[in-house]
């Protein structure tokens, strides 16, 4: 099949409606999955082609949810549970982090927990404190689990059609940001292995490593960059944990000075793995300090202007990026 | 009583003596220092469990918690790898992994035992789910204790379970006692059952010092469930000694420990056996030993046994064939060794 042009959301919704046609094992549970079609309409129309018994509508019950997904994988089904907002994950960890992700291990390899948790975080849409965050750091930090988080129309379909082929628990972070965004889909390239980063456009004088949405947002500043002669390599990271970190240590060892953006609140925040592997393994390549630039220190504040100022914009990391580079100090600084 | 009841009564003995001997013995190997690490929670007092797990078919799934073991033994398990476990052996059912809390054996339709209070509990309605869109005929048991019935899971996964008619048995074992809190000083009513009915489940409370109420129960309460009517049962028993092996209970009287032990499905269904004449001393005396024996051999066995290998310790954080994870020493000379 020729490449198309689709949006994440349709990328995704294509990605299940394949699994569940292919393999009758795998079934979709969570809010609102059903009839409603899901809070960003992912699962629309799944209800009438595969009926009540694998397109379940459950209460508002996230830490049940997770519970059932977890037995359902111990007894051979594949279920794609969602939680409508990652910030409802609070309420689950127990079944995340003690259950899905520990099962396998503590019973020696006999009881493997082969599940996909769909959700989605980020900011954008003034959702405010509760429904914008990023925590993909919650997840990253249990041994266990799998954390990917798509950027692109094409990985939100290949990525998760492999985890719906992986052996074990896989966490699926989406962006409520990029649901609509368009892209292109070609369902038989996809950007990358499982578990590789990609490098998204390449460049000589720093590499910008990233993911999520906040990757459109170093692309822009890429550009703006390029037009002030500064040549930015961006990486999307895609797949957290476990971490391809060679291809970045790769990257850096070339350009001799790395930034890593996230969406994410800077303290403990996954830019802070990222960083520190760049720092430990490209030392004596680095020119300058590896720069975290991240979300602020500070719940989600809900008006768009203050929203907007919360985390990373193009111009504020293609600013870093001159100061950075060409020692360019932008007007802010102290 | 029938003949056939009789016999099942002398079978629910044996396996009730198995669970006794084997927790006298897992108490034995925990003083002398040859258990895994400091956790070791009995079940003595709680053997008519036995009554349950007679009741379940083959191909039913449970899933249990930090004081399973007559569960396992129940079920079917064999003690030698359940003792080696407990003593973190390589040959134990979790290659030393899991230990005493975290028993599982897949074979048995074992899910796992789980040091999570209440964690188990969901699971069941996920393999209820699995069973009934695989049209398989089987049931999923959750056995946890009272101190479980206080967390908020039970009563998602109940909700569930009823709203979705699911082949699910929720065995809540009443021991009085979560770690030190007496069930009236954790909850208000503490009529569990009458929570589950609250839910729309088959919900009852059984005598536990009578496995074959036990049992009777579990047949109608399991049978229900493999229909479409989920249920849940409350074992009324007594933690005949502490939380764990350290604690010496002192929030309790030892009037109220001596009454409570009086309330032995053991000790019960040997007079019982005696009374009608099924079993006479010496065949009882033989059950007996007969337990002991295994479980003495379960332990010299599990003290042979030889520790895991420690590059074990990176298997089955992800499943087999997938790059396990990095180890600290081959992290570190990444960054400081002659390869760089």
């Amino acid at each position: 099949m020729a490449a198309v042009e689709t949006t994440y959301r349709e990328a995704l919704r294509q990605a299940l409606i394949e699994a569940m046609t292919e393999d009758e094992t795998v079934f979709v549970m969570g809010e609102e999955v059903g009839r409603y079609g899901g809070a960003y309409g992912v699962t629309k129309g799944l209800l009438e082609m595969f009926g009540e018994n694998r397109v379940i509508d459950t209460p508002i019950a996230e830490a049940g949810i997770v519970g059932a997904a977890v037995g359902a994988a111990m007894t051979g089904s594949r279920p794609v549970a969602e939680l409508m907002y990652i910030d409802f994950a609070g309420l689950t960890m127990d079944q995340v982090a003690n259950q899905a992700a520990k099962s396998r291990y503590m019973f020696g390899g006999q009881i493997g927990v082969p599940m996909v948790l769909r959700m989605q975080g980020g900011t954008g849409r003034s959702a405010a404190a509760q429904h914008s965050q990023s925590l993909e750091s919650w997840f990253t930090h249990v041994p266990g689990l799998r954390v990917v988080m798509p950027a692109t129309v094409n990985d939100a379909y290949h990525l998760l059609r492999m985890a719906l082929k992986c052996p074990d628990p896989v966490i699926f972070i989406e962006h409520k940001g990029l649901y609509v965004r368009k892209g292109t889909l070609d369902t038989e390239r996809p950007d990358g292995a499982w578990g590789q980063s990609v490098i998204r456009r390449e460049g000589a004088d720093l590499t910008i490593v990233t993911y999520s949405r906040m990757m459109f947002e170093a692309l822009a500043a890429a550009e703006t960059l390029s037009a002030q002669g500064v040549s930015a390599e961006v990486i999307d990271i895609r797949c957290l944990n476990p971490l391809d970190d060679e291809t970045l240590i790769r990257s850096v060892t070339k350009t001799g000075r790395a930034m890593v953006v996230t969406e994410s609140v800077m303290t403990s925040g996954f830019a802070a793995e990222l960083s520190a592997r760049i720092s430990e393994r490209c030392f004596e390549h680095l020119e300058e300090p590896v720069l975290r630039v991240a979300g602020e220190d500070i719940p989600i504040p809900v008006s768009p202007a203050l929203e907007r100022g919360a985390v990373p914009s193009p111009q504020l990391i293609a600013e870093t990026a001159l100061w950075l580079v060409r020692r360019i100090a932008p007007s802010w600084a102290a | 009583m029938t003949a056939g009841g009789n016999k099942l009564l002398l079978e629910h003995y044996r396996t009730m003596r198995r669970i006794r001997s084997f927790e006298e013995r897992v108490n034995e190997l925990f003083v002398r220092g040859q258990s895994a690490g400091s956790m070791l929670h009995m079940s003595i007092g709680e053997e008519s469990i036995a009554g349950v797990c007679r009741a379940m078919e083959p191909g039913d799934s449970f899933t249990t918690h930090h004081r399973g073991h007559g569960i396992f033994i129940a079920r079917g398990a064999d003690p030698k790898r359940m003792m080696s476990e407990i003593a973190g052996k390589s040959d134990g059912y979790c290659s030393g992994k899991g230990g005493s809390m975290h028993i599982a054996d897949m074979t048995l339709g074992a899910l796992g035992a789980n040091a999570i209070v209440g964690g188990g509990i969901p699971h069941v309605v996920g393999a209820g789910l699995s069973y009934r869109n695989r049209r398989l005929p089987h049931v999923s048991v959750a056995f946890f204790g009272d101190g479980a019935a206080q967390q908020g899971i039970l009563y998602e996964a109940m909700n569930m379970a009823a709203l979705w008619k699911l082949p699910v048995v929720f065995c809540c074992i009443n021991n009085q006692y979560g770690m030190g809190t007496r069930i009236d000083r954790a909850a208000a009513n503490p009529n569990l059952h009458e929570r589950a009915i609250a839910c729309g489940l088959n919900g009852l409370t059984v005598d536990g010092s009578d496995v074959e109420e036990v049992h009777d129960a579990a047949e109608r309460i399991l049978g229900a469930a493999r229909n479409g009517t989920p249920g849940f049962m409350v074992i009324n028993c007594y933690r005949f000694y502490g939380h764990a092996r350290l604690d010496k209970s002192p929030y309790r009287e030892e009037s109220e420990e001596v009454e409570g032990r009086k309330r032995d499905a053991l000790a019960n269904a040997r007079k019982k056996l005696l009374a009608r004449a099924t079993a006479d001393d010496a065949m009882l005396m033989q059950i007996d030993d007969d337990a002991e024996a295994e479980m003495n051999a379960a332990v010299d066995h599990a003290v042979a046994a030889l520790p895991p290998p420690v590059d074990t310790m990176f298997r089955d954080v992800f499943a087999e064939g997938e790059p396990p994870p990095r180890p600290l020493r081959h992290h570190l000379s990444m960054i400081l060794g002659e390869g760089r």
